[in-house]
């Protein structure tokens, strides 16, 4: 049976749910434990800090700050990290300088995790403090375009379209800023060799980011670390740069020469990247029939100081409908906070969310369905770069989600509670569909068993799994004769598990040495039997670990007994095939959603999600489904829920805490329902396969909003929505 | 955290009272411990409770007899509090997430701290944690905050959902003090915040909670837990309105009113429901009421929605005891 297309369980579920996976945090080894105190301004600078008592604590082992920070880590230092934006990186106790509040400025090492953290608050720091300038809505004269990149070009002459147009809609809509709060926190183990070399545990979405940075910083050769990682406890973006609990916990074993743990609080998850607030400035228009003539989306986004955070924002605007007149603005205003980060499906969910608000609105303008009005605008390539699709079967997303939500008769449904109002809404949802290169290893033992390395993460995304259903089907054999291994800089290299495109990157990768090694097979097996000399590789097949020629089969361990040591291992890049930028490649999707608001309470309940997605050749429609639910739930508490709250006054998050800072738990979801449309796709990439790790937060908080507003009347134009902002309807 | 000396409590212990008097008392845990890892509780010496003799339900013909240290999900699952007191059962299981009811107890319960965001931050200025320091809340963010009964040094609430239940049900609270029980009622309990915002209470440093009295009377044809928040588990309440009603021809015999998440403590006006009495039980008659229950708001900002909200709340609640569905 092919396991690719099954609801394969997970390879590595067994070891999750019985606590022997092992993550970073989980790394045993006699650690020092290592503590960041923060900040408690935003601007200013540090004039003293008196480390008396907590250096005479019981257990402490050394206190890092500025004043003490080695030398060496001070000049011609490389901060940056593969995904570093435009700046200068954050340098940690780099001099007494306060660029936002919460900043780590000394480091506690302890012998256990309690005395760090207590000894952290006996540490005096004095401050000349300078007054906190605001956020984003108080800064937003230093929006400029200068600090962002340029957008997609411009096209036909949107001013004369709008003025033109039959119904016109101009928009603002505002999000607020998110916290990625993965389960496990972020955590560095460092092990320290009498050898004085370090292997580094830590919590990365790619092992070759925790090296660069490594490297760059504390000038360490190759072999004098190693990096590793295998198991992380979701990501979502925040692991796609090395965060500081690495430098913290590498500079604590350096300078020790000790193994040092650091494993951030889940108050300090907080004191790094988010989601950055934006404002969205919308102007559409259509003509009578429902044509989108005009298009315009300026985005202005929130960085820090010291980088220029960007995002694809306004991009998308540019893509999803057809439109020959569109105007694409983006903007960045610095704020006194810590650089904002991808968080899944980074700028897409943003930019959608506003595109998508607005279509509704323009819809309703023109009198014209939400779903018809997207049907009449569709578009079958790609605008902003002129180029075809590699496979868009979102006409299908749309039908079949029309057919399970039965939209069409979604207002007949009869309402049950005389306090509740009910409405109904949609979006569209798209992700890149991309390839990078990847490169894997692969060696086969006596048993027939195969080991295939790759420097790829499994962010709780089932790499493990979908890459072993990958080779287990190319191999010819059942899933228990792979074994992938992942998370090791000693593995061949990998792009950081991001942006989608793991399956697509890897598994092709994966696919690759797998065919390669049906070769090395072949060979070994025409060479020990010359009879067979004049076979063409055409002729045999894979099955059951056996070559098949006509009636007769071989066993592989048979085959590759005579084969040499050398030729049991093989290695392989595969990079995106010449000619693959002729097409562009999305994965998409439609959703639905029933929402109910409560006349008098303003209590907003959502007793539907409906998401039909294409994306290509699903190889595990389980994990995949995972994937969907997951961004869908966070969907909606990007709609409802989540809000960082930054007090104008300090610059200071308030609900830095699962209490306040409020994710959607099990009580908020009720029927969640998710299909994949068939979509065949011999351009993306060899397997024909699209990532879903970010599509389904892609449109979910438009098509809330678009469903509140029909329950109300009343359009909210901000994130999250909250019962007080429907109270008065 | 700050170290600490650890002591369990026998009953032997008890009799002298002095460690009681020296210690902060621990028991679930589930409040203290957070604090102490925020470094907002920084006690000396914890006296653990746990091996007390107050972890029993016993029914009386007073009423029920609740141990202090029988945890919320055991007290919210008792077949007599479900029966008889089922105001109590909802709230309790409105509160917090499963581990946590398990894990805590009723005593502790009653004496759980606020949520205000800056009195969780030790870097931000607060009067209820450092007396004198200021309160952040005031001009800032205060979603979460009181309404009524508030003063310029602290407009915190207590978030306890089963407080207001027992707050409505005028249940009694019995206290040990100096080897003898002191019974307190419920509304006497908690205060308001005044000019010492750091006392959340009316206890002394000693006493010991270890019963809650509930009377014979526990509503339970007509009443209602209705709870509002930012989403619909593991939230504390925006506002919460514990309703109880005796209704006899349409008319109001008895009405029971207790409001969370608008005061420092579960607000409840007996002055205001005896004006109820003998009047028809009608949503206009409601709308009086609430506007009664609530006079003198003021709300800080971000909290303005919950003048409007509350109101609507109690009439709803109402409405729901009057017609339980």
């Amino acid at each position: 049976m092919l396991n690719i297309g099954n609801k394969q369980t997970r390879v590595d579920g067994p070891q999750k749910v019985t606590g022997k996976a092992t993550y970073t945090a989980d790394i045993a080894a006699p650690f020092y434990h290592a503590y960041v105190l923060q900040s408690t301004i935003a601007c200013g600078s540090i004039t003293a800090i008196d480390t008396t008592a907590a250096e005479a604590f019981e257990g402490v082992k050394a206190i890092f700050t500025h004043l003490n920070l080695p030398e060496r880590l001070k000049n011609k230092v490389d901060y940056t990290d593969p995904l570093a934006p435009p700046g200068k990186p954050f340098r940690p106790f780099y001099n007494n300088t306060i660029l936002y509040n919460g900043q780590p400025i000394a480091l506690v090492v302890a012998e256990s995790f309690e005395q760090a953290r207590y000894a952290s608050k006996l540490i005096k720091v004095t401050y000349e403090e300078k007054k906190f300038k605001g956020s984003l809505a108080e800064n937003l004269k230093n929006a400029s375009a200068d600090r962002a990149p340029e957008p997609a070009k411009n096209r036909g002459d949107f001013t004369k379209a709008f003025k033109n147009s039959d119904y016109t809609i101009i928009r603002e809509y505002r999000q607020s800023r998110n916290y990625h709060n993965p389960m496990e926190p972020h955590a560095t183990s460092v092990e320290y060799n009498s050898d004085g070399n370090i292997v580094v545990y830590d919590k990365i979405q790619g092992v070759a980011s925790s090296l660069k940075y490594l490297k760059g910083v504390f000038g360490l050769g190759a072999d004098s670390v190693r990096v590793k990682s295998d198991f992380v406890g979701g990501a979502f973006g925040s692991g796609l740069r090395p965060q500081y609990q690495l430098f913290m916990a590498t500079l604590a074993a350096l300078e020790l020469k000790h193994n040092v743990q650091m494993v951030m609080t889940r108050a300090q998850m907080f004191s790094f990247g988010y989601r950055p607030e934006v404002i969205h400035t919308m102007k559409l228009g259509c003509s009578k029939d429902g044509t989108l003539t005009a298009l315009s989306h300026k985005t202005v986004g929130e960085t820090s100081t010291f980088e220029d955070f960007n995002e694809t924002i306004v991009d998308w605007s540019g893509l999803l409908y057809k439109c020959d007149n569109v105007n694409l603005e983006y903007e960045l205003t610095p704020v006194q906070s810590y650089t904002p980060l991808d968080m899944r499906a980074p700028g897409g969910v943003s930019g959608v969310y506003a595109l998508e608000c607005a279509i509704d609105e323009l819809a309703h303008e023109a009198g014209i369905d939400p779903l018809e009005f997207r049907r009449k605008n569709y578009v079958d390539y790609d605008q902003n770069e002129n180029k075809p699709f590699t496979s868009k079967e979102l006409k299908a997303c749309y039908a079949r989600c029309e057919e399970v939500f039965n939209w069409n008769n979604r207002k007949s449904l009869a309402k049950t509670d005389p306090h509740l109002l009910l409405g109904y809404g949609m979006a569209t949802g798209s992700w890149e569909a991309l390839q990078q290169p990847a490169s894997v290893a692969l060696s086969m033992n006596e048993m027939g068993t195969f080991t295939i390395k790759c420097a790829t993460a499994d962010i709780g995304t089932g790499t493990y799994t979908v890459m072993s259903q990958i080779a287990a089907d190319k191999l010819g054999v059942s899933l228990d004769k792979i074994k992938f291994k992942l998370g090791d800089t000693a593995f061949p290299d990998s792009p950081i598990e991001g942006g989608s495109w793991t399956v697509s990157s890897v598994g092709s990768a994966v696919a690759a040495i797998c065919e390669k090694f049906q070769y090395r097979i072949f060979d070994v097996w025409k060479r020990n039997n010359p009879e067979y000399q004049a076979v063409a590789f055409e002729a045999i097949s894979f099955q059951d670990a056996k070559l098949k020629y006509g009636s007769k089969t071989f066993a592989f361990t048979e085959i590759m007994q005579q084969a040499s040591k050398d030729e049991l291992s093989i290695a392989h890049s595969e990079a995106p095939a010449d000619g693959q930028d002729t097409h562009s490649g999305y994965a998409h999707c439609c959703v639905m959603v029933e929402v109910t608001v409560d006349k008098e309470l303003g209590i907003i309940k959502v007793p539907r999600l409906v998401n039909v997605s294409a994306a290509g050749k699903i190889i595990n429609p389980k994990t995949a489904e995972n994937q969907l639910l997951g961004s869908m739930i966070w969907g909606l508490g990007m709609a409802l829920r989540e809000e960082g709250m930054v007090d104008s006054r300090y610059g200071r998050v308030m609900n830095a805490n699962f209490a306040e800072y409020h994710i959607a738990v099990n009580a908020d979801i009720h029927d969640i329902h998710t299909e994949f449309v068939e979509e065949h796709d011999d351009k993306v990439n060899p397997l024909g396969a699209k990532g879903v790790g970010e599509l389904g937060i892609v449109g979910l908080a438009a098509a809330i909003s678009n469903a509140i507003f029909d329950a109300t009347g009343k359009r909210l134009r901000k994130l999250p929505m909250l019962l007080d902002d429907v109270l008065e309807v | 955290m700050k170290p600490f000396q650890y002591t369990r409590l026998s009953t032997q212990d008890l009799a002298s009272g002095t460690t009681l008097r020296d210690s902060t008392i621990l028991a679930g845990g589930t409040n203290l411990i957070d604090l102490m890892k925020y470094g907002v509780e920084k006690p000396d010496r914890l006296a653990d409770i746990g091996k007390l003799p107050y972890a029993q339900i016993e029914e009386s013909d007073e009423g029920l007899l609740l141990g202090a240290l029988v945890t919320n999900a055991d007290t919210a699952y008792h077949s007599a509090v479900k029966k008889t007191y089922p105001l109590l059962h909802k709230a309790i299981l409105s509160a917090a997430s499963a581990q946590l009811r398990n894990r805590a107890t009723n005593g502790g319960n009653l004496l759980q701290r606020t949520r205000c965001y800056y009195f969780y931050d030790t870097a931000m200025p607060c009067n209820k944690r450092e007396p004198g320091s200021g309160c952040a809340a005031i001009n800032g963010f205060n979603r979460i905050h009181a309404i009524l009964g508030t003063s310029a040094s602290c407009i915190a609430t207590h978030p306890s959902d089963m407080c207001v239940a027992l707050a409505a049900l005028e249940a009694e609270v019995h206290v040990l003090r100096k080897g003898a029980t002191l019974v307190i009622p419920f509304d006497q309990l908690h205060r308001l915040p005044g000019d010492h915002p750091e006392k959340d209470h009316n206890l002394e440093p000693g006493d010991l909670i270890t019963h809650i009295q509930l009377p014979t009377e526990g509503f339970s044809d007509h009443f209602e837990y209705l709870k509002i928040r930012d989403r619909e588990s593991y939230a504390f309440a925006l506002i919460s309105v514990a309703a109880c009603l005796k209704v006899s021809e349409g008319k109001i015999e008895d009405i029971r009113v207790a409001l969370g998440g608008v005061a420092h403590k579960p607000w409840k006006l007996k002055k205001v429901e005896k004006e109820m009495i003998g009047k028809v039980a009608s949503t206009d008659n409601f709308q009086f009421f609430a506007e009664r229950l609530i006079q003198g708001a003021q709300s800080f900002g971000t909290n303005d929605f919950k003048i409007l909200l509350v109101k609507r709340a109690i009439v709803r609640a109402l409405n729901s005891a009057l017609n339980p569905s």
